[in-house]
């Protein structure tokens, strides 16, 4: 394959982002945001071009003769050599996941930036301050997080990982003035930024015992030039390097233990999974295609992205995937109990995305090869892929309701089914899509998904049915609160809210369609953790005959269930769910305030750490070290002071000193001559 | 043993040289010092002429008490009204110049007289016959002193066209 | 009594501490450029008289002192030009008044 697609797919946003953010201010709005997503129109169209010929050109480099499919690094230049071991590339590594994520990042990325054009201005036509703006930073994600998919090395990815940290933080304060922006931006950054120096650690363990950055080193064997096949040799050697290194363990868990769970550590962080998920939440101060890009569909599945991207090495270590599998779970049950009492959209739909994204870990967690050619690996990736498509539009129908209203609180909101009826449909299918009603997007990956949490351990397989059945009620309950309950009055001489212009609805409505078919698509013989085929032949309804029945009928009863209990509880207006707040007072009360995270770590960071660690440091900050230094400066000073008369101009007194001097050196000797 | 003319003059010009110089650092008219400094500079070339220095003599005269002592007359009328007279010394500075000056005399007094004892007579000399003088200052051989010579015109020069200019009035 | 060369110095000496004392006490610039002169003068004496007593055939010390009382006609006339100058734009020439220079 010739490097020029991928250059291009790399170098466009990159551009663009340079365009838009140096001369954008002298741009016309339009021109701008025309720009801006004719870009990245161009790199959708050629990730496309990529993605399937990856997937279906069967070329010898892409696929092999069993229909394995291969990792290839188009291309791999030497960007930073410190000495000959010790070297870092940039480059192009295609592979299922990857080319997966470049269809996913271009499309959601396409969408945003088209449905930004509407969404970026009010009802009058008037630009938002900064739109030009809004396009570079969106550019420079999309750029980064480009960067961060094809990956060829673990430090590259770091690289572009921190990238993508930086724009979010760009994103999220898009509106500086507003101080809760602001501290959500400094939020989202410095916890990401805490759960990166895991990461960080993490490679540095990692690249030390193994003395190599490279991604197909860790997983891969090489089957041919710059073409590599997923094999269990390498991590196995990986592993034997771990084990006979002078030091193999390290508090109780072997180093390589510990290097994953770190560098899982910063995968955590991205991934908001508990406990470093409290900026996610915040992070929605930002404008709402960025939620819809940034913060559900892209950035945040990184962590589920470096975890399968390190797969075969993650196998290695039972203890690294258990670790995952808890924590994956316990956020995913946290973070939809949490989805079920928030007033603010954006935020029941922040959790409901946090709980998804645990479910691709849990997912990934439960992955092994020998249930079903490792089933938990696709099911978490094929969830990614719908989830992406169902999240993005469950949060461009959300920012159309918040463009229409004005407010984020659902009380604000209440029958509007009559007045935006695109919104409403798309709405619905998105809720339906992530509740899992056949024959939705959600409905398949996320039976995949219970599947495999079903093969590895019974117990977890309630818990997350659970989880399933708390998404379909909460979303549900969001969807009725906002399209039905009661209708609120129109004030007089105001409009009535309306659906929005077309840049805003067209979006709306491609990824309505595509979360209504995404769940055909066969996952299984394209997207597997060693690339493996699971089934012999494919067509459109492969998905569908090769369902576990039994699993999905559960999941199924589970989702109606719930819906049916969110139907009776919030379809009209009734005092039931104040009933219900009542009777479990410190339940809702815990909910509500999201279990109390918030809290916890202000009191962590500012009683303990600030109060505890940080206070006596900044006393002897100021005291001992600022004091030894004004120290120095007093008494140097209290010195000039004394001594300063003798610097008088008085020329006389100097040559009477100068005389003394004379005379005594005289005296003496005279004295010793004699 | 010297004549007792000699010593007589000797007396006379040494008491001229300490006195005048004594008066000319404490009168607190300043045309007066400029005066004294005048009758200081005759004692010292009546020294010179009493060692025989004749040509020495006639320079100091001609140009110390000549020019020199013109020139500071010049500069007192220029900058002082008659009639003024310098403030009373501060006791403080008084001090330290009497201390200063004072010791200085001590020291070296002392060593003077401690250590020049051995060198008793003077020695037979001649008035240096003034062709010997011209032909030193203007030789180029060991101990000839055309260079200095020159080095000192040159100086004098470079001290006319310096005085010139920094003493020039200003026009701007 | 013999003349020594004692009797020669000791004037120099004395001449040369009323220097030290004129120029240590007095403000008056012209002043202490009076008092200069008297120790340049009385260090010319003590090369005259140590060239006469210690090397009569030579003339070193005679033309050192030649040389010393051309300088200090040239020191003389430029400290004067200065003098001169400052008394012109402060009106004054006590050396404590002269601080304009200054730092």
């Amino acid at each position: 394959m010739e490097p020029v697609i991928p250059i291009i797919i790399l170098a466009l946003p990159l551009a663009m982002f340079l365009v838009l953010g140096l001369c954008g201010h002298k741009m016309a709005h339009r021109t701008a945001g025309i720009l801006g997503t004719l870009g990245m129109g161009v790199t959708m169209v050629l990730a496309y071009i990529t993605a399937f010929t990856y997937f279906f050109s069967g070329a010898p480099e892409f696929i092999n003769a069993e229909g394995v499919r291969l990792q290839y690094v188009v291309f791999n230049p030497e960007w930073l050599s410190f000495y000959k071991d010790l070297a870092i590339k940039i480059g192009f590594l295609l592979d299922p996941i990857s080319a997966l994520l470049l269809v996913v990042i271009t499309t959601i990325s396409f969408m945003v930036h088209l449905y930004s054009n509407g969404y970026m201005r009010d009802h009058h036509g008037v630009w938002e301050t900064g739109f030009q703006r809004f396009y570079a930073f969106l550019s420079l994600f999309s750029f980064s997080m480009l960067g961060l998919v094809v990956a060829t090395n673990i430090f590259q990815m770091y690289i572009f990982w921190e990238l993508v940290g930086a724009s979010s933080y760009l994103l999220i304060g898009f509106y500086y003035t507003k101080p809760s922006a602001v501290s959500a931006s400094k939020k989202a950054f410095i916890v990401t930024r805490f759960a990166d120096l895991g990461f960080l650690i993490g490679i540095l363990i990692l690249s030390f015992y193994t003395g190599t950055f490279e991604f197909t080193d860790f997983t891969s064997v090489n089957v041919g030039k710059d073409t590599f096949a997923i094999d269990m040799s390498a991590p196995t050697a990986i592993l034997a390097k771990f084990t006979s290194s002078p030091a193999p363990m390290f508090l109780g868990g072997s180093v390589l233990t510990w290097a994953l769970v770190l560098i899982f550590m910063g995968g955590m962080g991205k991934s908001a999974m508990m406990p470093l998920h409290i900026w996610l939440p915040d992070a929605m101060e930002g404008p709402t295609p960025v939620s819809a890009l940034i913060h559900a569909a892209t950035m945040v599945v990184a962590g589920v992205y470096l975890v399968a991207r390190l797969f075969p090495l993650y196998l290695m270590e039972e203890t690294a995937l258990n670790i995952i599998t808890v924590v994956g779970a316990l956020t995913a049950f946290y973070a939809a109990m949490v989805a079920c009492t928030q007033v603010d959209i954006k935020r029941v739909l922040a959790f409901s995305t946090i709980s998804q994204i645990a479910f691709m870990m849990v997912s990934l967690g439960v992955a092994r090869p020998e249930f079903h050619h490792g089933l938990g690996y696709m099911a978490g990736m094929f969830h990614l892929f719908t989830h992406a498509m169902f999240k993005a539009l469950l949060f461009l129908c959300a920012g159309a309701l918040i463009h229409a209203i004005g407010s984020n609180d659902y009380t604000a909101m209440h029958g509007l089914r009559k007045y935006m009826p695109i919104t409403h449909i798309s709405f619905l299918i998105g809720c339906l899509a992530i509740a899992g009603i056949i024959p939705f997007a959600g409905f398949f990956s996320k039976d995949e998904i219970l599947t495999a949490v079903f093969g590895h351990s019974i117990f977890w397989y309630i818990w997350m049915s659970a989880v399933a059945g708390l998404t379909a009620f909460y979303m549900f309950r969001l969807y009725y609160l906002i399209f039905w309950w009661k209708e609120h009055k129109i004030p007089e001489g105001h409009h009535a809210p309306h659906d929005q212009p077309w840049t805003m609805t067209l979006p709306l409505v491609i990824l309505a369609i595509v979360s209504c078919v995404a769940g055909f698509v066969p996952f299984g013989n394209l997207v597997t953790w060693n690339g493996h085929p699971m089934f012999e032949s494919v067509n459109f309804f492969t998905n569908l005959t090769a369902l576990d029945w039994s699993v999905a009928a559960i999941s199924l009863s589970v989702a109606v269930i719930a819906i049916l209990i969110a139907t009776v509880m919030y379809k009209k207006e009734n005092p039931l769910p104040d009933k219900m707040k009542n009777a479990l007072p410190r339940l809702w009360d815990w909910c509500y305030h999201r279990f109390y995270w918030d809290e916890l770590y202000m009191f962590i960071t500012h009683k303990i750490i600030f109060g505890c660690i940080c206070k006596p440091i900044a006393w002897f900050d100021r005291h001992i070290i600022d004091g030894t230094m004004d120290g120095f400066a007093w008494v140097t000073q209290r010195l000039s002071f004394a001594i300063r008369g003798l610097q008088s101009g008085n020329i006389q007194f100097y040559v009477w000193v100068y005389l003394f001097g004379v005379v005594l050196l005289g005296a003496i000797t005279a004295i010793c001559l004699l | 043993m010297e004549s007792v003319g000699s010593i007589i003059v000797y007396v006379v010009i040494a008491l001229a040289i300490v006195i005048c110089s004594v008066l000319a650092v404490t009168t607190r008219k300043i045309l007066r010092a400029a005066t004294y400094l005048l009758f200081a500079l005759f004692a010292t070339a009546a020294l010179y002429f009493q060692l025989d220095y004749e040509f020495l003599g006639a320079v100091q005269i001609a140009v110390y008490a000549g020019g020199i002592v013109v020139l500071f007359v010049f500069s007192i009328l220029l900058t002082s009204h008659p009639g003024d007279n310098s403030a009373k010394l501060a006791s403080r500075k008084r001090v330290l110049g009497l201390t200063g000056a004072l010791l200085l005399l001590i020291v070296a007094g002392y060593s003077l007289i401690s250590r020049c004892e051995m060198i008793t007579a003077l020695p037979q000399g001649e008035n240096p016959p003034m062709k010997f003088i011209g032909e030193t200052l203007m030789g180029t051989g060991h101990g000839q002193y055309l260079l200095p010579f020159e080095a000192i015109s040159v100086l004098l020069l470079a001290c006319i066209i310096g005085g010139v200019v920094v003493a020039r009035k200003n026009n701007n | 009594m013999e003349l020594t060369i004692l009797w020669y110095l000791i004037p120099s000496l004395l001449m040369f501490c009323c220097g030290v004392y004129g120029f240590i006490t007095r403000k008056n610039m012209i002043a202490m450029l009076i008092s200069l002169e008297l120790m340049l003068n009385a260090v010319d004496i003590n090369f005259v008289v140590f060239n006469r007593f210690l090397f009569p055939g030579e003339l070193e010390g005679m033309f050192f002192t030649l040389f010393a009382i051309a300088l200090a006609a040239a020191e003389t006339a430029l400290a004067i030009a200065i003098i001169i100058n400052v008394f012109r734009i402060s009106e004054k020439i006590d050396v404590d008044d002269v601080t304009k220079m200054k730092y």
